[in-house]
């Protein structure tokens, strides 16, 4: 099983009031609680962790984009893909991802990848999300109701401006361009391994078995919020006629270890319920935009009496304790061999072969974080790290030069 | 009373419903946000002295075909069309919030294809520094409140009717508020600023006064931009959907517009 350490960026100093006096944390954020100094801190800390998780052995690192997000600090996730690109070595950096129907033209996109993909000598993931209406409909301004057909026409350039050795002519419904060839062009050929992040429309689902891409179920509700989503994946990739590949799909986890259970419920409950309960408060209206939803997932979502959908749970939280927040397996909490018995266990369950870890949560500090990385790496990943390994073959992870032939940073002597 | 008439016209393949009832000159109605999935008492009392039509727009209840229009080109295009097809070239025409819009561009447009405008709290228009409150950030449940001011005569026209399915119902308001989002996304503002001007016949405003969505103000600013004879009338007690709260007030007032 590849294991990667995904960091958000969350601003770690929301105040305390930050539910009761604040509308959201999302789209409307107050501005005047965002203090630059502080967040230079933030960065240089963020990006340390970052760097310690490659260090000590993580598969991959993982970045994403958010905009008008207090938890989210990453409007850019490829600026930090391309420090991240020059501070490690062997890590895959998974960016996922860009938002493609953010980008004007898409090209941007195929673009900056490259760059990211040719700095890092191969090591790149590229991720394409359609986004959140919160970032793409309401802090960006795109029609709800355009979102999917301009995503997948913004994909379809981005695949051909990789793939394609001419300069071509593209002519769609939203994007007209008369000389596409981008320089650079990705190590990876034909192409970077693409995956999806989604919230797992039907439509969206058949469209990465169809184009063989890794899903990736992202919530911040655990197992039980996955296991709906990943198994409607499966039947999808069996009506596509293709291998149940555990290496096909991706899933995130809040994880937090320590010595004893006891000690990770001291050290972890603080960044846990500060998560939950600031960077999840969210107004409930921006978490659907009209359109943003296919017909098919509205009307399945009626039917089935959850009228918001999976979003919409971010802004009807609560604020959860602790105890709740690992009861409802948000939180995967305790010592190392707790831990990777139940992390083997979901993996097993949900038959995902990419394991995207938070170890860094809410407002963890950088010794917190990297105490979570340093023994999660010594400690738990020993003892997932072979599962599927033997069975499967991992055809969507990156293929960088070989490391002889990769270059380093070298200080140059003044 | 006894329902419309039920027609359809085919606008790029879809079949666009077009209700039409009353005896007299042909007055054309736009529904506004949401549409028309009931003929409204509003529609009825118009019907008394006029033959009242009301085609849907693609997308809007009875109507499908929004997911091709791209642009705002292609959606006046289909509106041309559309209210051709429904017998309503160089008639009387009331627009309705996204319906407004839709109106006051057709008359700046094509300066003879409308006889007479009526602007039911029509978007179409941006002020920045009075944006109003967006109805697309409201959820589901709660978008009753923000369009209207009258609860009872909102859930008459869009409650869930007790012999029709409930998951079609609601998934065609849900498709309703795509539509008029996918014409009016992300602020309302279609333009017509640039376009107003060439609004030379007599028109209308009408506006609730407790009209949250679009505020009262906009009213002068529409007056201040078309080029033609205008006034402006407040229905009390009515929000943004002034035809669904107060159809008696609404109603009378353009009757006395227009005879």
């Amino acid at each position: 099983m590849k294991v990667l350490w995904f960091h958000l960026m969350p601003y770690t100093e929301l105040p305390d009031d930050f539910r009761d006096n604040h509308h959201s944390v999302w789209v409307d954020i107050d501005s005047t609680l965002f203090d630059p100094q502080r967040a230079h801190q933030m960065y240089n800390d963020f990006f340390d962790e970052l760097e310690f998780a490659a260090d000590v052995g993580f598969d991959g690192v993982c970045v994403n984009e958010h905009h008008n997000n207090g938890y989210g600090l990453m409007p850019s996730p490829n600026l930090v893909g391309s420090a991240l690109a020059r501070a490690t070595t062997d890590a895959a950096i998974l960016i996922l991802g860009n938002s493609l129907a953010l980008y004007n033209p898409p090209l941007r996109v195929a673009e900056e990848m490259a760059m990211i993909d040719c700095i890092s000598g191969g090591r790149m993931i590229a991720g394409f999300p359609i986004g959140t209406p919160m970032d793409t409909c309401f802090a960006y301004g795109q029609n709800p109701s355009t979102l999917r057909q301009r995503y997948l026409e913004a994909h379809d350039v981005i695949m051909r401006a990789w793939r394609e050795e001419d300069v071509f002519s593209f002519n769609g419904r939203f994007n007209q361009l008369r000389y596409v060839n981008i320089w650079p062009r990705p190590v990876q050929k034909p192409h970077p391994p693409v995956w999806i992040p989604g919230g797992g429309a039907n439509e969206t689902l058949r469209w990465c078995v169809d184009n063989d891409y890794v899903f990736c179920a992202l919530s911040y509700f655990g197992y039980d919020a996955a296991q709906g989503v990943l198994d409607a994946y499966k039947r999808e990739t069996d009506a596509g006629g293709k291998e149940q590949n555990p290496f096909r799909s991706g899933y995130l986890q809040f994880v937090g270890v320590a010595e004893t259970h006891a000690e990770a419920e001291r050290i972890y409950r603080e960044p846990a319920e500060y998560f939950y309960a600031r960077c999840l408060h969210l107004y409930p209206g921006f978490t659907d935009a009209p359109g943003y939803r296919t017909e098919s997932t509205i009307r399945r979502q009626i039917a089935a009496a959850r009228p918001g959908g999976g979003v919409a749970a971010l802004g009807t939280m609560g604020a959860p304790k602790l105890e709740d927040i690992v009861e409802r397996g948000y939180l995967v909490l305790g010592e190392p061999d707790e831990v990777a018995d139940r992390l083997r266990e979901i993996a097993e369950d949900l038959n995902v072969g990419n394991l995207m870890t938070l170890l860094q949560f809410g407002n963890m500090d950088r010794d917190t974080a990297n105490y979570n990385t340093h023994l999660f790496a010594q400690r738990v990943m020993p003892q997932i790290s072979g599962l599927f390994e033997d069975e499967w073959e991992h055809h969507w992870w990156p293929n960088p030069m070989p490391r002889q032939k990769r270059t380093l940073p070298q200080a140059v002597a003044v | 009373m006894s329902g419309p008439e039920e027609r359809s016209v085919e606008i790029n393949g879809f079949a666009c419903r077009v209700w039409e009832k009353g005896i007299g000159e042909p007055l054309g109605v736009l529904p506004g946000i949401g549409g028309a999935p009931r003929w409204t008492p509003f529609m009825e009392a118009l019907s008394g002295t006029r033959r009242v039509v009301v085609p849907s727009l693609p997308g809007f209840p009875g109507a499908l075909g929004h997911d091709i229009l791209d642009s705002h080109l292609d959606w006046m295009i289909v509106a041309h069309e559309l209210l051709v097809g429904a017998g309503l070239d160089g008639a009387d025409l009331v627009g309705i919030s996204v319906g407004g819009a839709v109106a006051a561009d057709a008359a700046a447009i094509w300066p003879a294809f409308v006889r007479r405008l009526v602007l039911i709290s029509p978007y179409g228009l941006f002020d920045e520094d009075d944006p109003g409150v967006d109805p697309f950030a409201v959820r589901p449940p709660d978008i009753g409140q923000c369009l209207s001011a009258n609860a009872d005569a909102y859930g008459a026209v869009f409650g869930v009717p007790e012999n029709r399915d409930r998951v079609e119902w609601l998934v065609t308001l849900s498709r309703a508020q795509e539509a008029a989002a996918r014409i009016l996304w992300p602020l309302g503002d279609t333009r017509l600023a640039r376009r107003l001007h060439r609004v030379r016949v007599p028109t209308l405003l009408l506006w609730g006064d407790r009209d949250r969505v679009i505020p009262r103000s906009y009213a002068d600013k529409f007056v201040a931009g078309i080029g033609g004879e205008t006034r402006i009338r407040t229905i009390s007690d009515a929000g943004h959907l002034a035809d669904i709260d107060q159809p008696a007030a609404a109603s009378a007032a353009i009757r006395e517009f227009l005879d």
